[in-house]
C-alpha cells in the first residue's frame, strides 16, 4: 500500500450532493417564475414576487448548482489527473460547510430584496466577501494538489480548471467593488455606462468561466474515459484553450449593442464574439474527432450520449451567441425572449448534460459501485433533452415574433402595435409551453437525483484501511 | 517551454491572457472621457427619488424593464428620444437591464404623471386587464425608512439639506417609487 495514492473523496461527495439539492431548489423556483409570467396572481407575497425570485433562480443554479458541481468534480479531477491526494482535505470539508451556509444566507437575503441589481452578481457586499473567501479556500486546495502532483504533464482538463480558478476570481472581484452604506446595502463604484460595461464584462465571463471552462474541463476528461478513445488532437486543444481564454474577455459589450456605450467598444466586442466561434468549435471538433469510428457508442453508451449531446449544444450555442452579437440581428431579438431561449440551451443542454455525465462517471467510482440503473439514466437523458428543446424553441419563436411586432411600422412611420401590451400577450401560450418544457426537464432532473441517490444507497460500506 | 508542466507559470500566463481584453475594453475606458461623460448637466437625485430608486432595485424591477432606448426609428417612436451617455452619468448602479417583459422605462416620466403610477402600481390589471405585472399595492402600506437616507446621499455625493430628509418622515415606499418613476427621462438640465 505504501506507493498507492490515497484519494480524499469526502468533500467530493458532499459537494456533489449539495449541488443536486440546490439544483432541485433552483429548478423549482424557475418553474414558479415561469408560471408567474402568465399568472400574475401567483405573486403571493412581496418576497415571492417575480422581481425577487428571478435572481434566486439564477443564483441558485449558478452558485448553488454549477459551482459546487465544479468543486466536486474538480476535487476529483485534480487528484486523479495529478495522481496525488487532495492537498488539504480538512479545509475542503470546512469549505463545504461554509458553502452551504453561504447559499442559505444568499437565498434569504435575496428573498428580503437585498441585491445590488447587477445580473448574476446580485448578492450584497458581505456575501460577496464570503464568496471570495470560499473561492480562495477552493483555489488553495486545487493549486496545492496540482503543485504536489506526481504526474508531470498537466492534461487539458487541468488547464481549464486553472483558468476557472483565476478567471472567476478576476471577474467576480472586478464587478463587485462597491461602496457600502450599511450591512445590507451598497452602491457600485462604477457609474452609468462604465458600470454597464463592467457588469457585462463580468456577465459574459461568468459564462466563460462558469458555464464554459467548468464543463470543458469535465468534457475533456469524461469523453476519452467513457468512450475508451484517446483525445483526437492535443494540438487543437492547446490552440483552442489559449485563444478562448484570450478572446472571451473582449466580448462583454455585445450585451450592450445600441446602448449609449461608445460604438468602438461595441464593435470590438462584436468582432471578438465572432472570432470566439473558432476556439469554441476547436473543442466540438475534438469531441467529434474522438468519436471517429466509434459512433455506435452514442446509441449504447449513456455517458457518451450525455457528453456528445452536451458538446453539440455547446457547438450550437457558440454559433448562435456570436450571431446575436451582430447589430442587425441584435436589433431584432435583444430584450426579447429569444435571449432566455439562448441561455437555456447552454445551461439545460450543454452545462447540465456535461455535469450529469461527470457525476454518472465519478460517483459510482468513488462509492466503489456501479450506477443503479442505466435505464433511468437513459430516461433522464431523453427527458432533459426534450424539456430543453421545448423550452428553447418556443422562446426563439416568440422572441422573433415579439421583436418583429416591436419594429413594425405603418407606411406613415407610425407603430403598428403602438400599445406594448399587444406585443406582450401573444407570449402567453409560448410561455405556457416553456413551463411545460421546464417541468419535463425538472422530472428528468429528479430521475437523475433518484438514480444517484439509489447508487449511493446501494454502495458497499467503505472498508476501513 | 512546456507550460503544461509548470502550473504556476501556466496560471500567470492565463492571468495575462485574461487581463489584455479586460484592461483594453473595460478598465482603461473608465478613464477615457468618451465613456465617462461630464456630470455637470445631470440633475442630482433628490432624497425621495434616491429612496425610490433603491426600492426599484430591491423589488428587481430591472428584471422586466430596461432603461435604455436604442437609436432605432421604431424604438424612438415608441419610447422617446434615444438614451445618451449623460442620462445615466451619475447612476450607481446603472439600471439599463437586459429584458423587456414590460416596456422600457427610460422616458416614462415624460409619458405618465404621478397619479397614473399610483393607480397602475396598485393594480396594473385595472388599466391593462391582460397585464402580467404583479400588484405592488403593499408599497403604499410600507412607511419609507429614512434610517440610511443621509448616509446614502453622502456616499453618492448628492447635495441635500436636513429639511429634505425630515420631509420624508411621513411618506410611504410607494411615494418614493413614484417620485423616482416620474423623474425618468427628465434627468438633464434644460
Amino acid at each position: 500500500m505504501a506507493n498507492e495514492t490515497r484519494y480524499e473523496y469526502d468533500a467530493v461527495k458532499g459537494f456533489a450532493i449539495s449541488s443536486l439539492f440546490w439544483g432541485v431548489v433552483g429548478l423549482l423556483v424557475g418553474i414558479l417564475i415561469s408560471l408567474q409570467l402568465v399568472y400574475p396572481q401567483l405573486n403571493l407575497t412581496p418576497w415571492l414576487t417575480y422581481g425577487r425570485l428571478r435572481p434566486i433562480h439564477t443564483n441558485a443554479l449558478i452558485y448553488g448548482f454549477t459551482i459546487p458541481a465544479a468543486f466536486s468534480l474538480f476535487f476529483f479531477l485534480v487528484q486523479r489527473l495529478g495522481r496525488a491526494p487532495l492537498a488539504f482535505p480538512g479545509l475542503a470539508k470546512f469549505t463545504l460547510y461554509l458553502f452551504n451556509i453561504a447559499i442559505v444566507l444568499a437565498a434569504l437575503s435575496l428573498f428580503a430584496g437585498m441585491n445590488q441589481s447587477k445580473e448574476y452578481s446580485e448578492l450584497e457586499w458581505p456575501l460577496d466577501i464570503v464568496v471570495v473567501i470560499l473561492w480562495v479556500l477552493f483555489s488553495v486546495n486545487i493549486i496545492g494538489t496540482i503543485v504536489r502532483r506526481t504526474e508531470e504533464q498537466m492534461y487539458v482538463s487541468l488547464w481549464y480548471i486553472l483558468a476557472t480558478v483565476v478567471g472567476v476570481a478576476i471577474v467576480y472581484i472586478g464587478n463587485n467593488i462597491s461602496m457600502p452604506v450599511s450591512l445590507f446595502k451598497s452602491y457600485s463604484v462604477y457609474a452609468g455606462a462604465n458600470d454597464a460595461n463592467v457588469q457585462w464584462w463580468f456577465g459574459h465571463n461568468a459564462v466563460a468561466f462558469v458555464f464554459t471552462t467548468i464543463p470543458l474541463a469535465v468534457f475533456y476528461y469524461i469523453l476519452p474515459k467513457s468512450s475508451g478513445a484517446p483525445l483526437y488532437s492535443h494540438r487543437l486543444s492547446i490552440v483552442g484553450f489559449w485563444s478562448l481564454v484570450f478572446a472571451y474577455l473582449w466580448t462583454g459589450a455585445h450585451h450592450l449593442v445600441y446602448t449609449p456605450l461608445p460604438d468602438w467598444i461595441q464593435t470590438v466586442a462584436i468582432a471578438f464574439s465572432i472570432f470566439l466561434i473558432a476556439p469554441s468549435w476547436a473543442s466540438v471538433i475534438n469531441g467529434y474527432g474522438t468519436m471517429n469510428g466509434r459512433w455506435e457508442q452514442i446509441r449504447n453508451n449513456y455517458l457518451v450520449k450525455f457528453i456528445i449531446l452536451g458538446i453539440t449544444f455547446y457547438g450550437l450555442q457558440t454559433v448562435q451567441g456570436p450571431s446575436q452579437a451582430v447589430r442587425a440581428f441584435s436589433a431584432l431579438i435583444h430584450y426579447t425572449d429569444w435571449v432566455p431561449g439562448h441561455v437555456h440551451m447552454g445551461t439545460m443542454g450543454w452545462v447540465t448534460m456535461t455535469i450529469s455525465a461527470g457525476f454518472y462517471y465519478m460517483l459510482p467510482r468513488i462509492y466503489n459501485t456501479e450506477i443503479y440503473s442505466v435505464k433511468l439514466a437513459n430516461l433522464h437523458f431523453w427527458l432533459v433533452l426534450v424539456g430543453q428543446l421545448v423550452y428553447s424553441v418556443t422562446m426563439w419563436i416568440t422572441g422573433i415574433r415579439q421583436g418583429a411586432m416591436w419594429r413594425a411600422l405603418n407606411s406613415d412611420g407610425s407603430l403598428v402595435y403602438a400599445n406594448f401590451i399587444e406585443t406582450l400577450t401573444p407570449n402567453y401560450p409560448f410561455w405556457n409551453l416553456r413551463t411545460l418544457g421546464g417541468v419535463i426537464f425538472f422530472i428528468g432532473f429528479l430521475v437523475f437525483v433518484y438514480n444517484i441517490a439509489k447508487t449511493i444507497q446501494l454502495a458497499p460500506a467503505p472498508q476501513k484501511a | 517551454m512546456n507550460v503544461d508542466k509548470k502550473p504556476i507559470t501556466f496560471m500567470i500566463l492565463a492571468v495575462l491572457a485574461i487581463l489584455v481584453g479586460t484592461l483594453l475594453t473595460t478598465f482603461i475606458p473608465l478613464f477615457v472621457g468618451t465613456v465617462s461623460p461630464s456630470t455637470e448637466k445631470v440633475i442630482p437625485y433628490k432624497p425621495l427619488e434616491l429612496e425610490g430608486r433603491d426600492i426599484y432595485i430591491r423589488e428587481g424591477c430591472n428584471n422586466c424593464h430596461t432603461q435604455t432606448v436604442r437609436p432605432l426609428p421604431f424604438e424612438t417612436r415608441r419610447y422617446g428620444s434615444y438614451s445618451q451617455l449623460e442620462d445615466s452619468a451619475i447612476d450607481r448602479p446603472h439600471l439599463w437591464g437586459s429584458k423587456r417583459t414590460g416596456p422600457d422605462l427610460a422616458r416614462v416620466g415624460r409619458k405618465y404623471p404621478a397619479a397614473w403610477h399610483y393607480l397602475h402600481m396598485k393594480s396594473p390589471q385595472s388599466m391593462f386587464p391582460q397585464s402580467n405585472m404583479p400588484s405592488y399595492a403593499w408599497l403604499a402600506d410600507n412607511k419609507l425608512s429614512t434610517r440610511y437616507t443621509e448616509k446614502k446621499m453622502k456616499v453618492l455625493g448628492y447635495p441635500y439639506t436636513a429639511e429634505n430628509i425630515t420631509a420624508l418622515k411621513e411618506l410611504t415606499e410607494m411615494d418614493a417609487l413614484v417620485a423616482y418613476l416620474v423623474r425618468l427621462g427628465k434627468e438633464l438640465k434644460q
